[in-house]
């Protein structure tokens, strides 16, 4: 069954309050989604300080300088690099190890329900929780290290360079795996049993089945899953905040929303931060369109 | 032939299977509990340090409980999680079943554009609204160090609306047609006949909803500066980063603390974990 289909019993008479029932969302979609949006864009283009509740700013149009500002800034730069690294380490991480668990879980086994569990914790527990018990573990004196003795590396992961944010993407893979498990395993119940059959007719082996059959099978969901990752990366706040001490060292962790967060309301730029913003929405519809092309190529 | 036979390879062949399938499921789990594991262990430890040793529980003492509740006054920021949280569950089971049932069973003008909406909304990252909404909400309505700023932005959770549309929309029309018949009003039907019905989507929709609020920190941290108002996550993220010299072992009080912020997630997920199945995920990301 389409689940999407618009079609629903049509009747005389309810017209009325169905879009009385609506209202209420409609008016929040406006307040918080479509209002900010347009506010953005608005923002972008002027020159824009805080001001005192009540009190009137001059805000003139600047056309676009805070653009061009976001453009020539190396840490802005820094940043999207940043989140690209995040990329490369985490979707095909996700992917990967998600797949590999749910094709495993797909089975008749033993404490199903247990694995389920372990997997899907972390997804529903606080970031801060967590990484609060990350910065346990990697930490200068964390147990990794003590574990690794003198492989262990130096600086200290969180505080080094090179390792920050390949850290963070570890961090976030981990966090979030447990829902994309569940993910593929809601996709590979859609994944004809026939299919597996003919090739086992076929003479297809376990491994040349998963290749075959499964990936090709869940490829709705891959470009979700891509999807969901660009949109994590963008998101990317708490974790170079709390993880790496403020986005260190020297910016080598730091994410768009991050900079957003210290140039406009630390260091008092809204305008330079919304600009920031809109650029960002920008590459994560650049990023998702290229991602549904690549992962739905040949279907 | 049967399909169980087609799909059962030859037994030692099938028991080899077995047994990789779950030493593999076996490690991904131990590596996905161990973290929590370990926060446990150093939440009870009198000395808390990254050492090998303190991987194992000895000289358990309550006293890091006792430390970040000192240091943050756990009890107000549960309270204030609890407040922000509730919020947003209420104005997502009011509001979000209304709309969840007109998009399912009822026909008015527009719905088509509110279910685009819906669905648009849920790709729209948060984070990227947070300057004008900060400005809005907090500059222009004053609405910082309040709970209807930090609650506003979440009010009504579109996936929880959408999870909600699409169990009302696996409902029998007839059914509601019927009550129709007999004269009932929308309303009435919502209440007495769809909700009740409705009550796993309901139950996940609450989980949904919950872990939302209890756990986001970015928009409270920025809505919250008094130290009364702030949420469990932000006061926990202020010790994580400048409060540590506060108290005598606290990295046993950070995960006493980190223990304290997770549980209620963690427990409602165990509870409720049989409604919340992957079934949930299919109709939720089937957009």
């Amino acid at each position: 069954m389409n689940l999407l289909q618009a079609k629903a019993p049509a009747r005389r008479g309810t017209s009325r309050i169905g879009a009385l029932f609506v209202t209420p969302y409609v008016v929040f979609v406006l307040a918080v989604f479509a209002v900010p949006l347009v506010y953005t864009v608005w923002i972008s283009f002027h020159r824009f300080y805080f001001t005192a509740p009540g009190a009137d700013a001059d805000t003139p149009w600047v056309g676009l300088d805070n653009y061009r500002a976001v453009f020539t800034d190396p840490v802005v730069g820094q940043a999207f690099l940043n989140i690209l690294v995040f990329l490369v380490i985490n979707v095909p991480l996700t992917v990967g190890l998600s797949l590999v668990l749910a094709s495993a879980l797909n089975a008749k086994l033993p404490f199903r329900s247990f694995f389920r569990a372990a997997y899907y914790v972390p997804y529903v527990t606080a970031s801060v929780a967590l990484v609060a018990v990350w910065q346990f573990l990697f930490g200068g004196s964390g147990l990794v290290n003590n574990l690794l003795g003198d492989l262990a590396p130096d600086p200290s992961w969180l505080v080094n360079s090179t390792l920050a944010m390949p850290v963070i993407a570890f961090f976030v893979t981990w966090k979030q795996l447990g829902f994309f498990v569940m993910l593929y395993l809601a996709a590979l119940q859609n994944v004809g049993r026939e299919l597996y059959e003919a090739a086992s007719v076929d003479g297809a082996g376990r491994i040349r089945q998963f290749f075959s059959v499964t990936v090709p099978g869940v490829r709705p969901a891959t470009t979700l899953v891509v999807i969901y990752a660009v949109i994590t990366g963008a998101n990317l706040f708490s974790e170079p905040y709390l993880l790496t001490g403020g986005g260190g060292p020297d910016h080598a962790s730091a994410s768009p929303v991050l900079l957003m967060y210290q140039k406009g309301i630390e260091q008092g730029h809204p305008d330079f931060a919304a600009a920031l913003g809109v650029v960002l929405v920008a590459f994560v519809l650049a990023v998702s369109l290229l991602a549904r092309r690549l992962t739905e190529r040949g279907n | 032939m049967s399909t169980t036979a087609a799909t059962t390879p030859p037994r030692a062949h099938n028991r080899l299977g077995r047994r990789v399938r779950l030493l593999v499921l076996l490690a991904g789990a131990l590596a996905f509990l161990f973290p929590f594991y370990y926060m446990v262990v150093g939440s009870l430890r009198a000395t808390t340090t990254g050492a090998l040793s303190s991987a194992v529980p000895a000289d358990v003492t309550g006293g890091n409980y006792a430390a970040i509740n000192g240091a943050i006054s756990l009890g107000r920021s549960l309270l204030n999680s609890g407040i922000m949280t509730g919020g947003v569950l209420l104005c997502t089971l009011v509001f979000g079943l209304l709309t969840g049932y007109a998009l399912a069973q009822l026909h008015f003008r527009g719905r088509g554009t509110v279910f685009a909406t819906l669905l648009l909304v849920q790709m729209i990252p948060f984070q990227l609204l947070m300057l004008p909404l900060y400005v809005l909400v907090v500059r222009d309505y004053g609405l910082g160090d309040n709970y209807l700023g930090m609650i506003l932005p979440f009010a009504i959770n579109s996936t929880a609306v959408f999870l909600f549309r699409q169990f009302f929309l696996q409902m029998p029309a007839s059914l509601f047609e019927a009550a129709r018949i007999d004269g009932a009003g929308e309303l009435t039907i919502l209440t007495r006949i769809a909700v009740p019905m409705a009550r796993p989507a309901l139950l996940s929709g609450v989980l949904l909803t919950f872990i939302g609020p209890w756990n986001e920190f970015l928009w409270p941290f920025l809505v919250t500066k008094n130290a009364d108002m702030q949420p469990l996550a932000v006061s926990l993220a202020g010790f994580l980063s400048n409060l540590q010299g506060t108290v005598s072992n606290p990295t046993g009080a950070l995960m006493a603390g980190a223990c304290v912020l997770a549980a209620p997630a963690v427990a409602l997920f165990l509870l409720f974990q049989r409604h919340f199945t992957s079934t949930d995920i299919d109709s939720g990301t089937k957009g």
